[in-house]
């Protein structure tokens, strides 16, 4: 390692150290500090782990999927280099490594497996030569900061451009726009479609194709469910109902919620693709796990899950797919999946002064809509604090509250003592539960978090459940809340 | 009991922006008003006479939505629609709808989009976004009063010498972020940049379009009550104390 490279790892280092003394996670800022020493420091370092790295990347599921492939990989008997906060910008994948080197530079990782930003893919690919790569789904989120849903696919397809030929990539055959990422890019489909709706030749030629043929610079391993029994049928936002190929509207024989499900575009042909890691039987859903018969392509098992939710046996099946990719047996497959549970804030379970809380992020729509699903997936006496902040890391416009189906809470309110709106845009929540049709004698708004959570816990009853359901970086401020009252371990420790 | 229509406009095109706030917020408050109301979604190809609706909201789409839009207006409704507004149809049209409804949308590279030219104002696009939340100041109302929302959009929207802009803007960008002008006001139809949504939080404005549209359909006989808004109006002031400060 070259001089610049180890003065750039030691300040790294220095402001990481400097950072826990005051209690600080310093999950960003040491990355950011080395690379202003030495731009090519996660370059160096990425390249001394032996193993190679698996990238994950999508809109929602990024930690849990990363954090259950760090298992596996982990029982494998792996040293695993992780940024598991959830940091997943440059600096923050920079800032794994410094935190794992030794220094005089030594990778003490084996395998990297590193949850990477959407908009940061092309660049940390880049650096890191990922070998493998796994993408969750792609849902509308952040627009002030994306924009468009069809430019965040187009940026993860810039990363995955960067890996190695023939590098495997575990992509969600259920959602449309995520399968597309194995199928080549037919730019004359897009063409004929928008000329002609009636498909011109060309489109015909794609059908016949189909995806994950010829052209593919990245070998696919789709993965997806196969139990129709749990679609909820849910419809998603207008921004996936139309083929991101050719525009066509896509025809689906099950949803299994927003655009997730068995389509078919009748323009292009694009097709849900066979899935090669999949779920064929769901067996239980409940708040606290879930139980799911588990097919891969070294065999099968009954697979039992610690963290709830259809949205989780995803992540699951992701992080699996990540597994196969990376030629992980099947007995460290079941042992890791089985021993990991919820990740850093989501549907985390705490107990508070006696009382059962649950702590899961919130960050758009579809997240929304599963995280409330499995809060009424329970007929329990539950008391809800919403936290809603817009800085920029939540994104500043909080138009998105009013495509969350609020409206089942106020179907289930009989079951619910009271929703506490807190956060920089509080009164906003309580305008949107409102117009859901919540009762407004059981809505308050405290939009200091720690005074909201104070009040949460004070009328909770015992054997009902406390949910906290914050979007991101009122999560961070609630967990550091819950740090310095000691019901949370540091955020290093996570 | 009073019947309102309101007529949801593409709404599985456009509905980025939580353009479904809006008809939340025009169904909810129609209903505890004691009004009883029926939603129609309207979409690509459909032909309708727009005069049958008391209330039409238009929201905000992505680029390739514009075009297919654009070209729906030209071939299909513009002309329904148009007459429609001439007629005292109440409508809210926000950011791509808004600027579908004047003269032209230029897009970056110089292309013409026609517009229905129901506004006289038209539309170029920018080199930057302008994103953020917004204050505007509106003489809808006889009084002052403020609106609250928040923009994200490239286009910037120039009115003609005879349209009457919806508000002076106090905060953010407005139509085009120099002349400090927001929206526009033409009959009984509003176009504004502002989502958020716009209207649970601006409830004043919601009941000015009810208003506006019973006027319409049965002449000054329904008179709108005052409802509690608490909730809605602490949202706004919050929202109000926190941009101005």
């Amino acid at each position: 390692m070259g001089l610049r490279s180890l003065l750039a790892l030691w300040a790294g280092k220095l402001v990481l150290w400097a950072a826990r003394a005051v209690g600080r996670a310093g999950s960003s800022l040491p990355g950011r500090v080395a690379r202003l020493v030495d731009p090519g420091i996660l370059t160096a370092l990425a390249a001394r782990t032996p193993g190679g790295h698996a990238v994950i990347t999508g809109t929602n599921g990024k930690t849990t999927t990363a954090k259950m492939l760090a298992g596996i990989l982990a029982v494998a008997g792996q040293r695993v280099v992780h940024n598991r906060a959830g940091a997943n910008l440059i600096a923050g994948v920079t800032t794994a490594f410094l935190a794992d080197a030794t220094w005089s530079g030594r990778v003490r990782g084996s395998v990297g497996v590193l949850e990477v930003d959407e908009a940061s893919m092309g660049a940390t690919c880049r650096e890191v030569r990922p070998r493998a790569a796994v993408v969750t789904n792609f849902f509308r989120d952040q627009l002030d900061r994306y924009g468009e849903l069809a430019n965040t696919v187009e940026l993860v397809r810039r990363g995955l451009d960067r890996l190695a030929p023939g590098s495997p990539v575990a992509l969600n055959a259920d959602d449309p726009l995520c399968a597309v990422l194995g199928a080549p890019a037919i730019p004359e489909v897009a063409a004929a479609a928008e000329a002609a709706p009636q498909a011109g030749a060309a489109a015909a030629r794609a059908a016949e194709a189909g995806p994950g043929e010829a052209g593919t610079a990245i070998r696919p391993v789709y993965y997806g469910l196969e139990d129709t029994e749990v679609a909820t049928g849910e419809e998603g936002t207008a921004d996936v109902r139309h083929c991101i190929r050719c525009g066509r509207p896509y025809e689906y024989e099950v949803r299994y919620y927003a655009h997730l499900g068995r389509y078919r575009c009748p323009g292009c042909g694009l097709t849900r693709p066979r899935p090669q890691v999949y779920a064929r039987k769901v067996y239980e859903l409940g708040p606290r796990g879930s139980t799911f018969e588990l097919v891969t392509p070294m065999g099968s098992f009954l697979c039992r899950l610690q963290v709830p939710g259809l949205y989780n046996i995803y992540n699951a099946l992701a992080a699996v797919a990540g597994a196969v990719a990376l030629g992980l047996d099947l007995e460290a497959i079941r042992r890791g999946l089985e021993s990991t549970g919820t990740a850093f804030g989501r549907m985390e379970r705490l107990e508070i002064r006696g009382r059962e809380v649950f702590l899961a992020l919130v960050k758009n729509p579809v997240g929304y809509n599963e995280v409330l699903r499995t809060v009424l997936s329970t007929d329990a006496r539950k008391n809800l604090v919403l936290c809603l902040n817009d800085l920029a890391a939540d994104g500043t416009d909080i138009s998105w509250i009013w495509d969350v189906n609020f409206e089942a809470l106020a179907e289930r309110e009989a079951e619910i003592n009271f929703i506490l709106c807190s956060g920089l845009r509080a009164e906003e929540l309580a305008v949107r539960l409102k117009y859901a049709g919540f009762p407004t004698s059981k809505i308050s708004v405290e939009p200091d978090l720690g005074r909201a959570l104070e009040q949460g816990l004070a009328f909770v009853r015992p054997g009902e459940l406390l949910y906290i359901l914050p979007t991101y970086t009122a999560m961070l401020q609630m967990r550091e809340i819950l740090r310095r009252q000691g019901h949370l371990p540091p955020l290093w420790e996570v | 009991m009073p019947k309102i229509r309101v007529c949801n406009l593409y709404p599985e095109l456009l509905n980025i922006y939580g353009d479904r706030g809006n008809t939340i917020a025009v169904v909810q408050r129609a209903r505890w008003h004691g009004l009883e109301v029926e939603v129609t979604d309207v979409t690509l190809g459909d032909r309708v006479d727009f005069r049958q609706f008391d209330i039409l909201l238009i929201g905000g789409g992505q680029d390739r939505e514009q075009r297919l839009i654009a070209e729906d207006f030209a071939r299909v409704k513009g002309s329904s629609l148009h007459e429609a507004v001439l007629d005292g149809l109440v409508v809210l049209a926000i950011c791509g709808g808004y600027q579908l409804m004047g003269r032209y949308y230029q897009t970056a590279d110089g292309a013409q989009l026609p517009g229905l030219s129901i506004f006289d104002a038209w539309t170029e696009a920018g080199p930057t976004r302008m994103v953020g939340n917004v204050v505007v100041e509106t003489e809808l109302f006889g009084e002052p009063r403020t609106l609250v929302g928040f923009e994200n959009h490239s286009g910037r929207t120039f009115l003609g010498p005879t349209a009457r802009p919806l508000g002076r803007v106090l905060k953010g960008h407005g139509n085009n972020g120099q002349d400090g002008r927001e929206g526009v006001v033409y009959r009984n139809a509003i176009g504004t940049y502002l989502h958020g949504s716009l209207l649970p939080k601006n409830p004043h404005l919601t009941d000015w379009l009810l208003q506006r549209a019973l006027d319409r359909r049965y002449g000054g006989e329904v008179q709108l009550g005052r409802l509690d808004d608490t909730i809605e109006e602490r949202a706004h002031a919050a929202m109000v104390r926190r941009l101005l400060r």
